[in-house]
């Protein structure tokens, strides 16, 4: 019954979802504010009728109600609590269930906190993501229904996938539909925008904390996907330049890219066409990366058309969106006048630059990712562009922002001094500088290490120039009012510096897997290795029982001069349902870097093959995500970010002039 | 041989993860290890998603990789073996997809795109700045009257003036006619007046030591 009515709640969430796509519609058009008035209401209702649907089948999961073909495919009675609750989105129509749930969440949150937009942006908005909402719900209800049922009921399931069993599962697609999801709020006010054929200033102001927000979830969950695959692939690796993980790259690059022009419309008035463009490619490859994902085109072409009815169903829905956002834009792109016109030397003319790089960069990811495809389709032959491809084309793109990123940040708007700015950075500079020779000296290795590395201390450093030049304006030696310009200082500046420095962070942890250390060896209990700076030692050799499989432990002491610092228990876990084993890398961390030790079965005489590293500074590839999305937090807590622009306009002309 | 590869795929897929690199793989002699192990990272595992041989647990990758240990102490160089391997299996094999010419606008467009977008851009602002009409100078008397319009708000003058764009450069660039220059002009002498302005800062400041 329970199933059912979820069933019932999802149906019933469609014809609200056409409901949202008319009315608010219709309203706009006919100056009817009551019609417009119903996008609030349809919008929360709809959330809250998907919510009961996953509700329902998170129930069926918990239960283990094998009537259910999604469960019995998906699920065990014996698997742990939290894989039967986020096993949920672990299969396909589960995923599309979070997909729809995250998308109604969406727009009732733009229908909820928007009440600064114009009422007939607004309903122009939620009309689109109405129409998102019933391409979606329609999929999910014609060809991935969770809800069916078998006649006959098996006694058990099939389990999850073990690969899946991982906490990573309960967190990082979550992270990353919310972060997917969440352009579809820009894309919705982007094509509102286009329709109404409106757009000012304002316009940027309205989709900053919706792109920001998305931008954070998105940041934290590609951080945490690589994570969660460097623990668990048993070797290290956290980016493969995988298909799957470029279309997150995808959306990441182009995201960044609006934050940034959104930044220049805002406060010139220009780059308008530009960031609107941006706010529909953004949640475009968003869409994109579902599609990628989702129709198996990515396995093989052939995948693609073995099931052809998804596939077809969610290019039918990429092309409507994308093509429909697209030829809106050329209908209106000619009738929006861009204003403000600047000067190469200046922050909006890097603020281009910075655009024009990034672009490119998430071309050369785009044009990497899809290649095979294509070239597959057109002449039948088969080439595989891996991680060399993107370090020759994506690296060089994307490098010059690291270095461009500070300077940027201390030029002033409409003119600015890049002499001036690269006198200040100067210093940080030569400390970059610095921090390469110490780098070569005690570390030595390879030439990319090293030069990462120093342009990493120079990025972490600069980022923080700007504040500096804002607390001290005049040079540190007057600093007279400094701690009151300290305090003074808007949230947005300690965001923008904060995210810029994390950049450096992560850039820090991946130049320094240049210095790592492996060992591949067979080992014996109480036999001593030596990897990198430390002693690794089997103590004991166990064997467990876990709920759904049995592993086999082995007990490590890792020691420095003799004292031991930390044990850790690599382990290899054999699935019975599934007959699928998988290794739990015994990982521990040390000053920033990680001792990271994968295990294979153990041999007749009770070795084990392990592989064993050293890697130092490894963590802070994922800490600097982590600074990124505190830095954009900061940004989007900032108060003048959030206040609409209705109430802003009775603010003093003064007060507006901050960033 | 395409048979071949099909069985390879099912006894891949039906075998349970081993694991990249073995330590019964390694070869006795170093330098030759080190080689294998830089041919087998820009080879890709056959059945796995984007992984070189190098990483990945099939049992795929661990023949491929043995083959390419036997071809190293037999005396072939790097050269040979990756030909041989995309004789085999062709360009498939190989991470890093050859410059040919079906593979030539995967190499080039993002460069090329970059290239174009950026020549763009710079034309676009050329144009622009050549458009822009240069603004005629401040006569005397102009220059009086601002003196004692900006004298007015009292003691800020001269930090003020600094602001002004130098005489002798170029006029206000992105300025498209004289008109839209004096809107500049105002819009700017508000923000240059108002403590919080960033346009203040960065101008007149001393660079940091």
């Amino acid at each position: 019954m329970i199933v059912e009515t979820g069933h019932f709640a999802l149906a019933l969430a469609l014809a609200l979802a056409l409901m949202q796509v008319i009315l608010p519609f219709w309203g706009a058009r006919a100056h009817d504010g009551r019609l417009m008035a119903t996008a609030r209401p349809l919008a929360l209702t709809q959330f809250a009728l998907v919510a009961l649907a996953y509700a329902a089948l998170t129930y069926a999961h918990v239960v283990s109600d094998f009537s259910l073909v999604n469960v019995v495919e998906n699920s065990h009675s014996t698997k742990p609590m939290l894989y039967k609750i986020s096993g949920v989105w672990g299969n396909h129509e589960g995923s599309m269930m979070l997909w729809a749930l995250i998308l109604t969440l969406s727009g009732a949150a733009m229908a909820l906190f928007s009440r600064a937009i114009p009422p007939r942006l607004l309903a122009d908005a939620t009309s689109v993501q109405g129409l998102l909402s019933v391409a979606f719900l329609l999929f999910i209800l014609l060809t991935s229904d969770p809800f069916v049922r078998l006649d006959t009921l098996p006694i058990e399931g099939n389990d999850l996938n073990p690969i899946l069993q991982d906490p990573g599962l309960a967190i990082h697609p979550p992270l990353l539909y919310i972060g997917y999801v969440g352009f579809s709020i820009v894309f919705s006010l982007a094509a509102g925008a286009l329709i109404g054929g409106r757009t000012d200033a304002a316009f940027a102001r309205f989709i900053r904390p919706w792109t920001l927000a998305a931008w954070i979830f998105l940041t934290l969950g590609i951080a945490m996907g690589s994570y969660w695959a460097y623990y668990t692939l048993g070797w290290g690796g956290f980016w493969f330049w995988d298909p799957v993980e470029n279309a997150s790259l995808l959306p990441w690059l182009a995201g960044t890219a609006l934050l940034h022009s959104a930044a220049v419309m805002e406060k010139r008035d220009s780059l308008k066409i530009w960031t609107i463009f941006l706010a529909i490619l953004t949640f475009s490859l968003s869409l994109l990366g579902t599609f990628l994902v989702r129709s198996g085109v990515l396995t093989s072409v052939h995948a693609f058309a073995s099931d052809p009815q998804r596939g077809l169903f969610i290019l039918g829905i990429l092309v409507l969106f994308i093509g429909g956002a697209l030829f809106l834009f050329m209908l209106r792109a000619p009738t929006l006048t861009s204003g403000g016109l600047f000067a190469p030397i200046s922050r909006e003319g890097f603020l281009v630059v910075n655009n024009l790089l990034l672009t490119a960069s998430c071309a050369a990811v785009f044009i990497g990712t899809l290649y095979p495809l294509a070239l597959e389709a057109w002449n039948g032959s088969k080439i595989t562009v891996g991680a060399p491809f993107f370090n020759l084309t994506f690296g060089p793109l994307f490098a010059p922002i690291l270095i461009l990123a500070p300077l940027g940040q201390l030029l002033a708007w409409k003119r600015g001094d890049l002499f001036a700015a690269a006198q200040r950075l100067f210093a940080v500079a030569v400390l970059g500088l610095v921090a390469m020779l110490g780098f070569y000296a005690f570390q030595g290795g390879p030439a990319v290490a090293v030069i990462g590395a120093g342009v990493a201390v120079y990025l972490m450093v600069a980022a923080f120039a700007e504040i500096w030049s804002r607390v001290f304006p005049q040079g540190f030696r007057r600093r007279a009012n400094a701690f009151g310009r300290l305090t003074g200082l808007p949230l947005s500046a300690w965001g923008g510096a904060l995210a810029h420095a994390g950049l450096g962070v992560t850039l820090l942890g991946l130049a320094a897997t240049g210095w790592g250390v492996e060992k591949i060896a067979t080992i014996h209990p109480n036999e001593s290795f030596a990897v990198g700076p430390y002693a690794l030692q089997a103590t004991s050799v166990d064997s467990g029982e876990g709920p759904n499989y049995r592993e086999a432990i082995v007990h490590m002491a890792i020691s420095r001069d003799g004292k031991i610092l930390a044990k850790i228990d690599p382990s290899k876990r054999f699935f019975k349902t599934r007959q699928m084993a998988t290794s739990q890398a015994g990982i521990v961390t040390l000053n920033l870097g990680q001792v990271y030790v994968a295990v294979a079965e153990q041999n007749a005489d009770g070795s084990f093959d392990a592989r064993m590293y050293w890697k130092p500074l490894v963590s802070l590839i994922w800490l600097g995500a982590l600074v990124m999305a505190l830095g954009g937090s900061l940004s989007l807590a900032d108060r003048r970010l959030r206040v609409g622009v209705a109430r802003r306009a009775k603010l003093p002309a003064g007060v507006q002039a901050a960033e | 041989m395409r048979k071949t590869l099909l069985t390879l795929f099912a006894l891949a897929a039906l075998a349970l993860p081993a694991h990249a690199v073995q330590p019964d793989e390694i070869l006795p002699d170093p330098k030759l290890e080190s080689r294998a192990r830089s041919i087998s990272a820009d080879l890709r595992c056959l059945v796995c998603q984007n992984q070189s041989i190098d990483d990945s647990d099939a049992s795929l990758a661990k023949d491929l990789r043995m083959l390419v240990r036997e071809q190293l102490t037999a005396g072939k160089s790097d050269q040979d073996i990756k030909a041989f391997l995309v004789a085999r299996y062709g360009n498939f094999v190989l991470l890093k997809p050859p410059f040919e010419w079906d593979t030539a606008a995967l190499w080039l467009s993002p460069f090329a795109l970059f290239g174009v977008a950026g020549l763009l851009l710079w034309r676009n602002s050329r144009r622009r700045k050549a458009e822009a009409a240069p603004a005629a100078p401040l006569s005397a008397e102009e220059s009086e009257k601002l003196k004692a319009l900006l004298g007015d708000e009292g003691s800020t003058t001269k930090q003020e003036e600094a602001d002004l764009p130098p005489r002798d450069t170029q006029p206000v660039v992105g300025a498209e006619s004289p008109r839209e220059n004096t809107e500049i002009a105002d819009t700017s002498l508000p923000e240059a007046a108002s403590d919080s302005g960033r346009e203040t800062q960065s101008t007149h400041a001393p660079p940091a030591p």
